[in-house]
C-alpha cells in the first residue's frame, strides 16, 4: 500500500459561540475566539489517500483528479467564507478544527473512489491541528 | 456521528534547552566515539518543538476534544516550566542518570503528560531541529499512527 498526500490552503473566518451558554460562559470557555465579529485563519489541509499503484499508470489515483475534488468540495465551499454563516455542513456546530476536519472527511470520503481516504489533517495555524482517521484503522492494521 | 472516525487534536509547543550526550557507563574515548560533537563537555542547545496528540470524544457543546487553555496550562506546568531555558542534564532529574537524547526526551514528556485529565494522550513527537524528529506513543499500540 502506498500513501499519497495533497496539501491545499484556504482562508476563512469563524467564531466560537454556543447559544445555550450565557455570555459569561461563552467568554470563559472560548476566550478570544468568542469575539462576536469573528476572526480568521489561513487553514492548511493535508489529505492522504491509500492504495495500490495501478500497474499501467503507476498511480494510486491521478493527483489532478484529487486536486479537482479538493477544489470543488473544499475550496469552493470554504475559501474566503465565514464558516459559521456560509457553510451549511457546519451549521449548528462550533467550527473548531476538530469539527471542520470531520466535516471535510465526510465530504471527501465518498468522492475518493480510486484508493481510499486514509487521513485528513487540518491546520488552523502551524501550532494547532486536528487529525481524522477511520476508526479502528489502527487496530485492524493497514487497510 | 463521530464513531466512524477517530479524531485527534494536535498542539505544538516550543522550548529551548541545552544538553550533552554523555554517559558514565562508557569511557571518555567511547563517549566521543558514540556521541561525537554532542559529547562536548560544556554541552550545546536546541530549539525543540513538542507536538502533543490527544484523542477523545468531541464535546458537542464546545466542538472540542479538550479545552486549549487547559491543555496549554497543563503542558506549561508539567513540561515547559521545567525544560525551557534549562540544561536538561543538570536541571531535569530524569536525565541525571539517563542520556538526554531526543528519544529519552520524548519518553519523559509522554510520562509527564499522560495524566492530562480531559483526553487520552496518543503520542508525543519532538523535533530536535528542523531536520530530525522522534515519536513515542507509550505502550499503547493504538497511539501509533494508523
Amino acid at each position: 500500500m502506498v500513501l499519497i498526500t495533497r496539501k491545499i490552503e484556504f482562508s476563512a473566518s469563524h467564531l466560537y459561540h454556543n447559544p445555550n451558554f450565557s455570555a459569561e460562559e461563552n467568554r470563559r470557555i472560548f476566550g478570544k475566539c468568542n469575539n462576536p465579529h469573528g476572526h480568521g485563519h489561513n487553514y492548511t489541509l493535508e489529505v492522504t489517500v491509500a492504495g495500490e499503484p495501478d500497474p499501467v499508470t503507476g498511480m494510486v489515483l491521478d493527483l489532478k483528479e484529487l486536486k479537482e475534488i479538493l477544489e470543488r468540495e473544499v475550496m469552493q465551499r470554504m475559501d474566503h467564507r465565514h464558516l459559521n454563516y456560509e457553510v451549511p455542513e457546519l451549521s449548528g456546530q462550533i467550527p473548531t478544527c476538530e469539527n471542520i476536519a470531520q466535516v471535510l472527511w465526510r465530504l471527501l470520503d465518498p468522492k475518493i473512489t480510486r484508493g481510499r481516504l486514509h487521513h485528513v489533517r487540518l491546520y488552523e495555524s502551524p501550532d494547532l491541528f486536528a487529525d481524522c482517521y477511520r476508526n479502528g484503522a489502527a487496530a485492524a492494521g493497514k487497510q | 456521528m463521530s464513531s466512524a472516525l477517530k479524531v485527534e487534536l494536535g498542539r505544538r509547543y516550543r522550548f529551548s534547552a541545552s544538553h550533552r550526550l554523555h554517559t558514565a557507563h562508557l569511557s571518555e574515548e567511547e563517549n566521543i566515539l558514540v556521541f561525537g560533537k554532542c559529547s562536548n563537555p560544556y554541552g550545546h542547545g536546541h530549539n525543540y518543538v513538542v507536538e502533543v496528540s490527544l484523542s477523545g470524544d468531541v464535546d458537542p457543546a464546545t466542538g472540542m476534544i479538550a479545552n486549549l487553555a487547559d491543555l496549554d496550562a497543563f503542558v506549561a506546568r508539567q513540561v515547559l516550566e521545567d525544560f525551557d531555558h534549562k540544561s536538561l542534564n543538570e536541571d531535569v532529574p530524569a536525565f541525571h542518570d539517563r542520556v538526554p537524547t531526543t528519544e529519552n526526551v520524548c519518553i519523559e514528556i509522554f510520562r509527564r503528560l499522560k495524566s492530562f485529565p480531559e483526553a487520552r494522550l496518543e503520542r508525543i513527537r519532538v523535533e530536535e531541529t528542523g531536520k530530525n524528529s522522534f515519536e513515542y506513543a507509550g505502550d499503547n499500540p493504538e497511539g501509533n499512527r494508523p
